[in-house]
């Protein structure tokens, strides 16, 4: 049996009396890039969450490469290889876009402030850092502060922070929004790119054409149920799929 | 020359003191309100050491070991509150700091603890010695600021939350500015009470840690030179204008409202426009 990736196994939450996932299960390969769609208040977000560590689960597990890390703290998992962007922007704003980078690509010294101590050397991250802000086209950008740029320049960044950590598992959340067409597709065209240098992402997305155009794999939650897993045409022909998320009748 | 050297030494310890707090709401975001209780850790622990005959000198690591101890315990209990509930945690610290030395004979209760020690070597080896200290501090504190727990420190300082997504264990750094900042203020308590000779609790309650939070925002917040520069000034200016004394907490009030309402950055952000203003020129 072949280790996948992901595994998401039975995963609830619940906040309160609102359940907002329920006995969720999903797994993705390596290298794969997958699609998450879902209506509004599906639990999106909060799946992501439970991966990341941010929310513990009432019940169920998470896997990477076969090791349950469901335990681990987030910072944990940072450290084992899954990383997120962030649906709202948030970079650090007193740091040049360089630096942003730079400090997500500082590893173990940054588990340890004695460790941390020791280092003052940045020229190395700052040249992994460099050329991360070529791959996502900021390389001309690089000194300039975040409050210099528009969204979409930031959207760039926050894909270009989380691959500085070196991820196996790269989760998005809704990397598109907010962005122009032509930005929308350069980044979806960014995005598809990334599991050809061995990494697997999961892509939460309103932005269906471009989902269909990038993502070869798709899953649909619907109010906190997984509804749909598999090829993605596949998947949006299904007439529950449309019912749900796209309002049509099948 | 006595009393310029009396001056000198209280400029050098509040430099000290206003450096320690520099790191931990300077450098690492976290407001404290209650920093003077660890002055007055320091500077109990020093005094009651040195009065039962231990070298003044040697009484400096335990002062420092013990504040930064209570800082370790205070940094984990504060690890689950942030901004104004941080702020309001830390400004009990101080009550309950004042609170139990009042209740304890062996402290000296409301009266204090008079008698303690002179240095052997005098006025000006303390002044010589506050301003080692200081030196080893300052130094220590650029090198934090220069090397990747800085670097950390400035993320964690803007947002916690994106401080841990780029891989930064938050509550280890947090705990590490506690450590290194309480450290500091009980070797300024440690001088400060073989500077004065008698210390009590009123010394180091809630208008002392206003005061030394006036002096880092005043300076600059998380500026190491502008720090210095507003606790050597903001320390001497009570000692030569009576006056200032008399209504300090009415100044330091007006100075912390001013500072907040029109230079946010303090002193060091002033000097960085005006520099860039004649470059401009």
């Amino acid at each position: 049996m072949t280790t996948k990736r992901l595994q998401i196994k039975n995963v609830s939450v619940k906040f309160g009396g609102l359940s907002a996932l329920q006995d969720v299960s999903f797994e993705i390969d390596d290298n794969q890039l997958l699609g998450f769609i879902g209506p509004n208040g599906a639990g999106k977000t909060t799946l992501m969450r439970v991966i990341m560590g941010m929310i513990t689960p009432l019940s169920g597990s998470v896997f990477l490469d076969g090791k349950n890390i469901t335990g681990l703290k987030s910072v944990q998992r940072i450290h084992a290889g899954v990383a997120l962007g962030q649906q709202i922007v948030k970079p650090l704003r007193q740091m040049s876009l360089l630096d942003n980078v730079a400090l997500a690509s500082g590893g173990a010294k940054l588990l340890s402030p004695l460790r941390a101590l020791m280092v003052r050397e940045r020229s190395e991250e700052r040249e992994v850092a460099q050329e991360l802000l070529i791959q996502v086209g900021l390389g001309d950008h690089a000194q300039k502060l975040p409050n210099e740029l528009p969204l979409g320049f930031l959207k760039r960044l926050e894909v270009a922070r989380a691959l500085a950590l070196n991820p196996l598992l790269l989760l998005l959340d809704e990397p598109l929004a907010g962005l122009s067409k032509p930005e929308a597709e350069q980044m979806a065209d960014l995005i598809a790119s990334l599991p050809r240098k061995g990494l697997s992402v999961i892509m939460i997305e309103h932005n269906l054409p471009q989902v269909q155009r990038v993502c070869p794999t798709l899953y649909v939650q619907s109010n906190g149920r997984a509804l749909a897993f598999g090829a993605t045409n596949k998947v949006i022909a299904e007439p529950e799929v449309r019912r749900a998320y796209l309002g049509v009748d099948a | 020359m006595t009393y310029e050297i009396v001056v000198l030494t209280n400029m050098a310890i509040a430099v000290l003191f206003a450096l320690s707090l520099n790191v931990i709401t300077g450098f690492c975001g976290q407001v404290s309100l209650g920093h003077a209780a660890f002055l007055g850790i320091g500077a109990y622990t020093s005094a009651m050491l040195s009065k039962a005959g231990v070298p003044i000198v040697i009484t400096f690591i335990p002062a420092m070991g013990m504040a930064a101890l209570i800082g370790l315990i205070v940094g984990v209990a504060s690890l689950r509150v942030r901004h104004d509930f941080l702020a309001i945690t830390t400004m009990g610290v101080v009550f309950l700091f004042t609170g139990i030395v009042r209740k304890q004979e062996l402290l000296g209760g409301e009266i204090g603890i008079a008698g303690i020690p002179a240095p052997d070597f005098g006025r000006i080896g303390l002044l010589m010695t506050s301003l080692l200290c200081v030196l080893a501090y300052l130094l220590f504190t650029i090198w934090i600021r220069r090397s990747w727990t800085g670097f950390a420190f400035d993320s964690i300082s803007e947002d916690e939350d994106t401080a841990t997504l780029l891989g930064i264990n938050v509550p280890k750094f947090k705990l590490f500015a506690f450590i290194v900042g309480t450290a500091g203020a009980g070797l300024a308590g440690a001088l400060y009470a073989h500077q004065v000779r008698f210390i009590g609790p009123d010394s180091f309650g809630f208008v002392e840690s206003i005061s030394v939070l006036a002096m880092v925002i005043v300076g600059g917040i998380g500026s190491i030179w502008g720090v210095i520069l507003s606790a050597a000034f903001l320390s001497a200016l009570p000692q030569f204008f009576q006056v200032i004394d008399d209504y300090k907490l009415l100044v330091y009030g007006l100075l912390l409202f001013g500072a907040m309402r029109f230079a946010p950055d303090g002193i060091d952000g002033l000097l960085r426009k005006v520099s860039r203003w004649r470059a401009v020129k």
